[in-house]
């Protein structure tokens, strides 16, 4: 039973972190315009400088 | 358009989340307004007068569809002096620009910038950018903590299912970390759910709100209750995992009404227009329209509307009304008369003074029409509250019932408080709450593909209602631009020496008869040399002589003949060639209108022009039932009294004067040529120039509610298989689980067919 020890704080660590990394993508922007984030990511040239909100 | 909080009107009270177009559209009648203090605009102005302006400016771009456009908007902007940045928003279509100092470029320079890229761009006013905020990134915060909390609830859920010992003390911690993991989720992510319950039991009534909060915040208790005392009904799993479906019901709701809310923002400013105002020394300074200012001088040349309401102060003008008063046929205004905004300067290029609306203007009448019209709409209850209160009161008794029951069989309280509370579970109506939503985002994706926009959220159950199709004719049934009416009686070499000249011409009959040449030759090649006289006609010297195109008196027309028809063609050698204009039927006018009679429809015209010409399109339409020269106020009274029979009627209109009727009818739909305040008032706008869209969405909205209903029998059947249960005490927290998603996925899928389904509009 001492592995729960590791496994529960490791699912619930991890789980955590993609709350966490979905919270920031949103707070930065990135869900403000899906369409447009599609394409972009077939441009050549290098990315503008996002607005930050 | 709704109100600008609209999160927190539809977080308390969805059954008062009706549209509020009486004020905005009342403020809209008012073309010239008191300045609007307008930041990042002033730079037209002299350097002077330029406000404390912020340094963004957002632009709505129509034709950026694609990932090209949006790098070409970008680097045209980028390229325009001044501009640090430019980011385009292909979802919004708007692009979002960013000035390196504050006194630089005016919003009209970058318009032009794209322009000469060839993107169709207008200025977003800070209250429509506001106004259009996508309030859903709120909902998808508590979205997404949910569906954490969800997830790893459900990890340990799984667990202590599978069959662990309930003495076991991982079997306890489970519960333990459970608990931590649900609370904090069901006070956070709830809130919208018990703010909205709290406002409804306000006002003692109840909404579908109060027993989704009861089941969630009840449940809740209960686990921790359970955990504490070591007991094994613990349904910390159900509770968040009610709250993250729910949650999807409630985000897919609010992105409904945030895209139709930017997308009707964006049609509005790209459908505002310039003003030429003269200043004092003469000079010619181009301003947004709705800036301008009584007093102010406006020059207002051939072929363009006027920017604002006024008088004329200089020439005379020759007027086209249509917009407002649905009458075709130009109006003669000289100095002193009255002008609206919205209406066409047919004529010579003349000077006006906008005025401020006066209480008794036609303006100021249609605006006190539509506030009285308006609060009408606003007792309109939707369908899920209208289910809500059934629903609620019947889950409350039942509930009630079985602790009662229990307590008379002599199982305790606490046992019989446990049943209660798993029946409350069982039959939160979690399906319920995204039957409607999930419905109603397939539809509006539908129909936003077919170029009809959705403007109210409930405007769909209200169009599903209707029995009655109110027209309006001049830019409804019609297309509302002159098209050429004798063109079978003008011969090829004519119309193609007309049209030639013709071609160089911004007025709307020159326009007509270079359309009629293009439609019969293919293509018209443009003269040279043409040379236009404002207000008259067109003129070019040929070889033979002189050819010229225009008014009889231009012409030299004799006064006999002068009358009977509005264009006139001379040319050497040749007898003068009368050309005569009309307003064409809508290509499938008829079409739309027998397929509104085959289901059923009673079809009506009511028109304030002229009764031949409504005679004559009502025929052509085949409608029977029509109504002529008939003042707003009027339109209004038969809309009343067909209502106050027992009728729901829709009106379809897009004239100034129909904007009292669109607001007082049950539910309206615009093109999207109408005017703004008809456009502020209807439930939808649909763009393009066929009328069968009206059919599209009459059968989209039909099919709409028919799906609601069906996504309503099917939640209701799965409460009917798992409520006896639960009554009977047999509802594990297992069971509840299984029970509450599939209910919800199917009835999402459900509603998912609707997306591509073939539609026949059916009685």
């Amino acid at each position: 039973m001492t592995s729960l020890a590791w496994l529960v704080p490791i699912a619930l660590g991890l789980g955590g972190l993609g709350l966490a990394a979905f919270l920031w993508a949103l707070k930065s922007g990135q869900f403000e315009d899906l369409e447009g984030a599609a394409y972009r990511a077939l441009e050549d040239e290098p990315p503008a400088p996002r607005e930050r909100r | 358009m709704d109100r600008p909080g609209a999160l927190s009107e539809s977080e308390t009270s969805p059954a008062y989340s009706t549209s509020n177009t009486a004020s905005a559209g009342s403020s809209a009648c008012c073309t010239v307004r008191a300045a609007a203090t307008s930041p990042a605009l002033g730079g037209a102005a002299k350097a002077a007068s330029i406000p404390p302006a912020s340094q963004t400016v957002t632009l709505a771009v129509e034709n950026m569809a694609c990932g090209g456009c949006m790098r070409k908007v970008e680097q045209a902007l980028l390229a325009a002096p001044g501009v640090a940045s430019a980011r385009a928003n292909l979802s919004a279509k708007r692009v979002t620009v960013v000035f390196a100092d504050r006194q630089d470029a005016p919003a009209s320079q970058l318009i032009d910038t794209l322009g000469a890229a060839g993107f169709r761009a207008a200025e977003l006013t800070p209250e429509a950018i506001e106004s259009s905020r996508d309030d859903s990134r709120r909902f998808l915060t508590r979205l997404a903590v949910a569906g954490f909390a969800s997830m790893n609830i459900m990890l340990f859920s799984v667990s202590v299912w599978a069959g662990s010992d309930p003495s076991d003390p991982t079997h306890r911690l489970f519960y333990w970390l459970s608990a931590a993991i649900a609370l904090p989720t069901v006070v956070y992510a709830g809130q919208p759910f018990y703010s909205s319950a709290w406002a409804a039991l306000k006002h003692a009534r109840l909404n579908m709100d109060v027993p989704i909060s009861l089941a969630i915040i009840l449940s809740a208790a209960m686990s921790m209750y359970q955990t504490v005392r070591g007991g094994d009904q613990v349904y910390f799993d159900a509770s968040v995992s009610l709250l993250f479906f729910l949650l999807i019901g409630r985000y897919l709701d609010q992105r409904v009404r945030t895209r139709a809310r930017s997308a009707a923002e964006n049609l509005l400013s790209l459908k505002a227009q310039w003003a030429y105002v003269i200043a004092s020394d003469g000079s010619v300074e181009r301003l947004p329209s709705r800036l301008v200012e009584p007093g102010m001088r406006i020059a207002v040349a051939a072929g363009e509307r006027f920017p604002a309401d006024g008088v004329i102060v200089h020439g005379t003008a020759s007027i086209d009304e249509s917009l407002i008063t649905g009458e075709t046929m130009p109006r003669q205004a000289g100095i002193n008369a009255t002008v609206y905004a919205g209406s066409v300067n047919l004529g010579a290029p003349v000077e006006m003074e906008a005025r401020a609306a006066e209480t008794d203007t036609l303006l100021a009448q249609i605006a006190r029409l539509m506030e009285t019209a308006e609060q009408a709409r606003g007792r309109y209850v939707r369908l899920a509250d209208r289910a809500a209160q059934f629903y609620a009161p019947a889950v409350h008794t039942l509930a009630a019932a079985a602790f009662m029951g229990w307590m008379f069989a002599g199982a305790g309280w606490e046992y019989s408080l446990t049943i209660a509370i798993a029946v409350l579970i069982i039959t939160c109506p979690c399906a319920l709450a995204l039957a409607v939503p999930a419905v109603q985002v397939a539809a509006s994706a539908r129909l936003f593909d077919r170029g009809i926009l959705l403007k109210a959220a409930d405007g769909l159950e209200r169009l599903a209602e209707a029995g009655i199709a109110v027209f309006d004719k001049t830019g409804t049934l019609t297309a509302g631009v002159p098209s050429l009416a004798n063109g079978a009686a003008i011969a090829d070499a004519d119309l193609k020496a007309a049209a030639a000249l013709a071609s160089s011409s911004r007025h709307p009959y020159a326009q007509a008869v270079a359309a009629a040449a293009k439609q019969r030759f293919g293509s018209v090649q443009a003269a040279s040399g043409a040379e236009e006289a404002t207000g008259a006609g067109l003129r070019r010297v040929t070889e033979a002589g002189e050819e010229r195109l225009g008014s009889a008196s231009w012409c030299a027309v004799p006064q006999a003949q002068a009358d009977s028809a509005s264009l006139w063609y001379v040319r050497p050698g040749s007898a003068p060639l009368a050309f005569q204009f009309e307003d064409k039927l809508r290509e499938d006018a008829a079409q739309a209108i027998a397929a509104l009679r085959r289901a059923q429809y009673r079809v009506l015209l009511l028109s304030g022009d002229r009764s031949e010409s409504v005679a004559a399109a009502a025929e052509a339409a085949g409608i029977s039932d029509w109504h002529a020269a008939l003042k707003p106020q009027e339109k209004i009274e038969r809309i009343e009294a067909l209502k106050a029979e027992g009728h729901r009627v829709i009106m379809v209109g897009d004239g100034l004067n129909d904007a009292p009727a669109l607001a007082a009818a049950n539910a309206s739909v615009s093109p999207s040529t109408a005017a703004d305040v008809s456009q502020t008032a209807s439930d939808a706008v649909f763009q393009g120039s066929k009328l069968m869209a009206v059919v599209e969405l009459l059968a989209t909205a039909r099919k709409t509610r028919s799906m609601a209903f069906q996504n309503f029998a099917i939640a209701i059947g799965y409460n009917m298989l798992f409520v006896p249960l639960a009554v009977a005490g047999l509802v594990t927290p297992l069971i509840a689980a299984i029970a509450m998603s599939t209910s919800s996925i199917i009835v999402t899928v459900n509603a998912l067919r609707l997306r591509t389904a073939k539609l026949e509009l059916a009685s």
